[in-house]
C-alpha cells in the first residue's frame, strides 16, 4: 500500500477516482435539484450559482444530472469488468491448470473472440435486446474476458511448476483447492492491473454507446446520453458539450493512472 | 478459427427477440399472417436454425452475403448485374475502401508520430519532454472520441469555418480536376483521421517509450557505447530497430479496435464507409449486412495478424530461420 502511495501516478489516479466515488455514491444528498424535473421556465441557463453546470434544453439541472450519470458510469464499470474477470480467472485457471485439449479449446475460443471487432459485436447485441444498463454490462462483460483468461493462464503455466505447489499436491489438496489458495492469490497483481485498466475501457464504451443512443435511455441520466442532447445546442450552450466530456475523460484518466501506477508499484523490477 | 468466427456472427442474430417479419410488419400493420408466411419462406426464416445456419455458411463460402433487407435489396458484399445488364453495387463493396483508407492513413499517421514521441520521451527520461509527452499520452488515451470529434466539429467547422466537417466531398466535387479532387477528399479526412488514431497515437508511443528504455539497459547498447560509437548512432541506429520490432504485432493486434471505432468517428462525420453503414443496419435490424460486416471485419483482423506475422518474419531473422518463436 505504502508503495501505491509513493507513486505519483498511482497517487493521481487513487484521489481522482476516490473524488468521483464519493460525488457519486452521495449524489442524492449533493444534488440540488431532481435530475429529472422538467422546468420549462430555465431551459438553457449558463452556469451561475443556482445551476453550477446550467441547465438543458429541457431545463434540468446539468449538475445533478452529472451527479447521477457518475452512479450509471461506475456502475456499468464496475459489473461489467466484474463480469469480465469472473469469465476469465475461471478459463484462465481452467487452461492454465489443466492445460491439454480444455487448454486448446479455450485458447482458441479466446483467438476467435479476439479477432472479431469487438464493438461491433457489443453493438450487434445491444441492438437486438432491447438496451438497458443491465444488458450494457452484461455485453461489455461478455466481449472483454479474453485479456484476463490469457493473463490468468500465464501465470499458471509459471506458477504451477513451483515446489509449493508440488507440496500441496504431494499432500492430497484437491485441484480446486491447489487453485483457489495457492495459485490465484499469487497471481492476484496483474488481475488487478487489468481490472482496473478495464473499468477505464468499460467506462469509454458505456459512455460511447450512450452517445450513440444504443445506451442508457432517457430520462435516466448518463454522461453519455446528456452529451448526445448538448450536441444539438453546443453552438449556444457549450455547458451541455464541456463538462460530461470533461467527466468521463477524468474518471477514464483516474482509472488508468491507477492502473499503470499500479503495474509500476508491484513491478519487482522498479524496485532497485 | 473462420467456423468459429461465422458461428458467432450467426448465432448472435438468432438471440434476437421477434424476427423481421415481426419488424416489417410493425411498419404495415395491413401485412396478413399470410404474407408474413410468404417472407419467412422467402429468407428460409421458417427452416430450424441449423439449417439456416448450413444455407448460410455455403453461400458465404461462395461469397454469396445475400442481399440487404432494407436499402432496396442491394447486395451485400459485390456488385451484380440484372437481366438488363445494369449494375448494381455491393453495401460493403463501396463501403469498405473509404473505412479501410481512414484507418492505413490511421496507422500511417500513429506510426510516424508516436515513434518519434516514444523515442523523445525514453531519451529524455524524467525530463520535462518526458513529462509533457506523457501527460499527452494518458489525455490522449482517456478523452472520448466522440467528444473530441464532436469539439473540433465545433471549433474548426463551425466557430471557424476552416475544415468541412461531414460527408467526404464538397459539392461540385465531380466537376473539379483530379487535384483539386484529391485535395478536397483530403481535407474531408482530417478530422476523422485524427479522431479515429488520437488513441492508437497515445498507446503506441507509451510502448516505443518502455521499448526504447528496456532496449537502452542492455548490454549490447553499453557495448555500442563503450566501443565510441556517437550517441545519434547508438539510438538510431542499434536501439530504435530493436524497440520498435514488436510494434509489428501491435499493428495486428490494434487492427479489430480501429475498425470498431471507425463506426464512431464516422457516423458523427457522416463518412459513408463500414462504420456507419453497420450502425444504420444495426439500427434497421438489417440482418445479412450485420452478419456480412462482421465476417468480414473478422476475415480483415484475421488477415491482418497474417501480415503481422509475416512481416515479423521478413524483419527478424531469428523469426525465420525459426531460432526463436
Amino acid at each position: 500500500m505504502r508503495k501505491i502511495i509513493r507513486n505519483p501516478l498511482a497517487l493521481s489516479g487513487l484521489i481522482i477516482i476516490f473524488l468521483i466515488l464519493v460525488l457519486a455514491l452521495f449524489a442524492p444528498i449533493i444534488a440540488p435539484y431532481d435530475p429529472n424535473f422538467i422546468d420549462i421556465e430555465s431551459i438553457l441557463i449558463a452556469p451561475s450559482l443556482s445551476h453550477l453546470m446550467g441547465t438543458d434544453g429541457l431545463g434540468r439541472d446539468v449538475f445533478s444530472r452529472m451527479l447521477f450519470g457518475a452512479r450509471i458510469s461506475l456502475l456499468v464499470g464496475f459489473v461489467a469488468v466484474g463480469i469480465a474477470t469472473a469469465i476469465g480467472v475461471i478459463l484462465g485457471s481452467v487452461a492454465g491448470y489443466y492445460r491439454g485439449w480444455l487448454d486448446s479449446l479455450i485458447m482458441r475460443l479466446v483467438d476467435i473472440m479476439l479477432s472479431i471487432p469487438s464493438f461491433f459485436l457489443i453493438l450487434a447485441v445491444i441492438a437486438f435486446l432491447t438496451p438497458s444498463i443491465w444488458n450494457i454490462m452484461i455485453v461489455i462483460g461478455l466481449t472483454s474476458w479474453m485479456g484476463v483468461t490469457r493473463l490468468v493462464r500465464a501465470e499458471f503455466f509459471s506458477l504451477r511448476q513451483r515446489e509449493y505447489v508440488m507440496a500441496a499436491q504431494t499432500m492430497g489438496a484437491s485441484d480446486l483447492k491447489i487453485i483457489t489458495k495457492h495459485l490465484l492469490p499469487n497471481s492476484l497483481t496483474p488481475i488487478i492491473v487489468s481490472s482496473v485498466l478495464g473499468i477505464a475501457s468499460a467506462v469509454l464504451v458505456e459512455s460511447g454507446l450512450s452517445f450513440l443512443g444504443l445506451g442508457v435511455q432517457a430520462p435516466t441520466a448518463s454522461w453519455g446520453n446528456i452529451l448526445t442532447d448538448g450536441k444539438e445546442y453546443i453552438q449556444f450552450a457549450w455547458w451541455l458539450s464541456l463538462f460530461p466530456g470533461m467527466a468521463i475523460l477524468l474518471t477514464v484518466l483516474g482509472y488508468n493512472l491507477l492502473g499503470e501506477g499500479l503495474r509500476d508499484a508491484m513491478d519487482p523490477k522498479n524496485n532497485n | 478459427m473462420l467456423i468459429g468466427i461465422s458461428l458467432i456472427s450467426f448465432f448472435i442474430m438468432h438471440l434476437a427477440p421477434g424476427d423481421v417479419t415481426s419488424n416489417e410488419s410493425s411498419f404495415n400493420p395491413k401485412a396478413s399472417e399470410e404474407s408474413r408466411q410468404k417472407l419467412r419462406e422467402l429468407y428460409n426464416l421458417d427452416k430450424p436454425v441449423m439449417v439456416q445456419y448450413g444455407l448460410w455458411l455455403k453461400r458465404i463460402v461462395k461469397l454469396d452475403f445475400g442481399r440487404s433487407f432494407s436499402s432496396h435489396q442491394r447486395p451485400v458484399l459485390w456488385e451484380e448485374k440484372d437481366k438488363n445488364g445494369n449494375i448494381t453495387k455491393g453495401l460493403i463493396q463501396e463501403s469498405l475502401p473509404i473505412t479501410l483508407l481512414i484507418n492505413l492513413l490511421g496507422i500511417f499517421i500513429i506510426f510516424s508520430i508516436s515513434i518519434v514521441l516514444g523515442t523523445a520521451s525514453a531519451i529524455k527520461q524524467n525530463t520535462w519532454v518526458d513529462r509533457s509527452i506523457t501527460l499527452f499520452v494518458f489525455v490522449g488515451f482517456a478523452i472520448p472520441g466522440f467528444w473530441l470529434a464532436l469539439l473540433l466539429m465545433y471549433w474548426t467547422g463551425v466557430a471557424n469555418q476552416w475544415l468541412p466537417i461531414s460527408g467526404l466531398h464538397s459539392q461540385g466535387y465531380l466537376s473539379l480536376d483530379l487535384f483539386s479532387q484529391t485535395l478536397d477528399l483530403l481535407k474531408h479526412l482530417v478530422l476523422p483521421v485524427f479522431v479515429s488514431s488520437l488513441s492508437g497515437l497515445a498507446g503506441i508511443s507509451l510502448y516505443v517509450r518502455n521499448g526504447m528504455l528496456d532496449v537502452l539497459h542492455q548490454d549490447f547498447i553499453t557495448t555500442a557505447r563503450s566501443k565510441g560509437l556517437s550517441e545519434k548512432k547508438v539510438i538510431f541506429v542499434h536501439a530504435l530497430k530493436n524497440a520498435i520490432l514488436p510494434l509489428i504485432t501491435i499493428v495486428g493486434l490494434s487492427i479489430p479496435g480501429l475498425i470498431g471505432g471507425s463506426v464512431i468517428a464516422e457516423s458523427i462525420f457522416a463518412i459513408p464507409g463500414m462504420g456507419k453503414l453497420f450502425y444504420d443496419s444495426v439500427l434497421m435490424r438489417d440482418f445479412p449486412v450485420i452478419m456480412g460486416i462482421l465476417t468480414i471485419g473478422s476475415v480483415l483482423t484475421l488477415f491482418g495478424n497474417l501480415l503481422a506475422d509475416l512481416g515479423y518474419a521478413w524483419a527478424d531473422p531469428r523469426v525465420r530461420k525459426g531460432i526463436i518463436k
